[in-house]
């Protein structure tokens, strides 16, 4: 069972949001304890995802969730976005792949960083990327 | 708009990052620091990250492109003083930075970039003899 | 009924816990080695307290009621304690066992109906029985914490970081690599190059048993850290077998410097960093 602790929202509409987002979900992980190495992976794969949903969707909304299960506790991200959505989950979880003229390194980069990555996204109605980093994960 | 100092030292530009880059900031520094290698020719350039936290694949290929435009423009570029959680973050991304020289710090990367410098000196100075 | 079967236990309280400490010194499970005497009447005294304590006439029929929880805690109490100290599961579980014959002796000793005494009987053991599953749950637990804690230990241990020269650091890696030890390999030596301003880093695989291609991945991924960091990674200690299945698996180690042993590494890094170790002729310098 995992518990939720804290909430925080936070739109993301412009790139300068970018640093501030990623101080945010610092701030999370901090509160936690959690370690330097997986803080840095942590706000790597949110910095990947924001840069995603800020590209394809031109913006879209985070939600920044302390939580826990058992002993462990975590920090929890859902980036949603109101874009085109993406027509083939499996080919854009390859690594390498990219239709825009990227490293095609976001998706299947973020999910080795972090414990749980959960993509879902209808064509025309947006996308949701859920991902979960343990504190000893 | 806010901007990285570029610095010249002898034949190498220096450039420490000191801020959290945003994407614009970090595609500025490209153009800036190729528009400088070019203006100055140096021949080496050395870009410290020692303060930078977080290097996802966008700033991780701005990297690689400086090393790949500067070398076209006849400079290698090293990058030094990446953090520890920064590495290993970026080898599980699934970025090498390939083409890109590291060093520890500033002093080493300095050295390394002389070193190469030396080299290419004498090999120019090897095909002088050649051809005399 | 004069004497109901919870007032039974808490007035006899004393002689009960005399019972039962008779029973215990007697048993084969007695270890006097683990535990002295005086503490375990000590642990004994304490649960058997509790339990007169939280005994009644209608709760004895619930044990899940939360009257019990003191009487829990305490056994939870005592089993992580003896899981920790090092008890078998047998030993821990026919302490609790024990109880129950010290408590049936009591009643036996009390109760002259039969019929009675059998019904008395039921209860006690039904009782008694689900205080031994807590028992055992409890045990494992402990157990488990005990694993976990030396688990924790030993990857500490075994990823120690050595500066064999000024510059060089050497890790030799004892037994198998698997993702979580990768991580603290990795953060433990990136974390020495930085401390020591070391750019040359040994890594010796002799005590590792087998690479498979995760193995061979998670080296790969070190060494690729390292040389992000500044700094150039050496594997060594690559026995026959190894070398053998590697190239089997069909892995590409050409990007990395490998070396047979430890010396080949070490003499590989002395000239990476320009530099000669030289034998001393003695003659010589006596002419």
């Amino acid at each position: 069972m995992v518990i939720t602790l804290s909430k925080d929202r936070m739109s993301i509409s412009r790139e300068q949001d970018l640093v501030p987002f990623r101080n945010r979900v610092k701030e999370a992980a901090v509160k936690i304890g959690m370690g330097i190495v997986n803080q840095t992976k942590l706000i790597t794969a949110a910095s990947e995802l924001v840069r995603n949903m800020f590209r394809y969707a031109g913006g879209g909304e985070v939600l920044i969730e302390v939580v826990s299960k058992g002993r462990e506790s975590g920090v929890r991200l859902t980036f949603t976005d109101k874009g085109p959505g993406i027509a083939d989950l499996s080919l854009a979880m390859q690594d390498g792949y990219s239709t825009g003229k990227s490293l095609g390194l976001g998706l299947p980069g973020a999910k080795r960083l972090v414990n749980e990555f959960d993509l879902k996204s209808t064509v025309g109605q947006g996308t949701t990327v859920t991902i979960l980093k343990w504190k000893n994960g | 708009m806010d901007k990285i100092p570029i610095l010249r030292m002898g034949p190498f530009l220096l450039v420490t990052i000191q801020v959290d880059l945003y994407d614009r900031l970090a595609l500025n520094l490209e153009s800036d620091l190729v528009q400088k290698v070019h203006q100055t020719g140096a021949r080496g350039v050395l870009i410290d990250i020692s303060a930078v936290s977080i290097v996802d694949s966008f700033m991780g290929r701005i990297l690689g492109n400086i090393a790949s435009m500067t070398r076209v423009l006849d400079a290698e570029t090293v990058v030094v003083g990446m953090q520890p959680a920064v590495a290993i973050t970026l080898i599980e991304l699934g970025l090498s930075l390939k083409g890109v020289h590291t060093a520890l710090d500033v002093e080493r990367g300095m050295a390394l970039l002389q070193e190469k410098l030396d080299w290419d000196t004498d090999v120019a100075d090897d095909d002088g003899d050649n051809i005399e | 009924m004069a004497n109901s079967l919870t007032q039974l236990i808490q007035s006899n309280k004393a002689r009960l816990l005399d019972l039962w400490i008779q029973k215990q010194l007697t048993s084969d499970s007695l270890r006097d080695d683990l535990m002295s005497n005086d503490e375990l009447r000590a642990q004994s005294e304490e649960l058997v307290n509790a339990l007169a304590r939280s005994l009644t006439e209608e709760n004895i029929d619930q044990v899940d009621s939360i009257q019990f929880d003191e009487v829990f805690e305490i056994l939870s109490g005592i089993s992580v304690y003896r899981a920790q100290q090092g008890f078998s599961p047998r030993e821990t579980g026919l302490y609790i066992f024990s109880l129950k014959d010290a408590i049936l002796d009591l009643i036996r000793q009390e109760i002259t109906d039969p019929a009675r005494l059998f019904e008395e009987s039921v209860r006690i053991n039904r009782l008694l029985d689900s205080l031994g599953v807590v028992t055992f749950e409890t045990f494992i637990k402990g157990r488990e914490e005990v694993i976990l804690r030396q688990t924790e230990e030993i990857s500490d241990i075994s990823t120690p970081v050595i500066q064999i020269w000024e510059g060089i650091l050497a890790l030799p890696i004892i037994g198998t690599l698997d993702s979580s030890r990768t991580q603290v390999v990795m953060e433990n030596l990136l974390q020495r190059i930085v401390d020591t301003g070391s750019n040359i880093a040994i890594l010796d695989i002799s005590g590792v048993p087998a690479v498979d291609s995760l193995v061979a991945q998670h080296l790969i991924k070190t060494v690729s850290a390292t040389r992000l960091m500044g700094a150039e990674c050496i594997i060594s200690g690559i026995r026959p077998e190894i070398a053998q299945t590697v190239v089997h698996l069909g892995i590409d180690l050409s990007n990395i410097i490998t070396k047979a042993s430890l010396a080949s590494a070490l003499k590989h890094a002395f000239a990476m960093s320009r530099m000669a170790v030289k034998r001393i002729d003695v003659d010589k310098k006596a002419l």
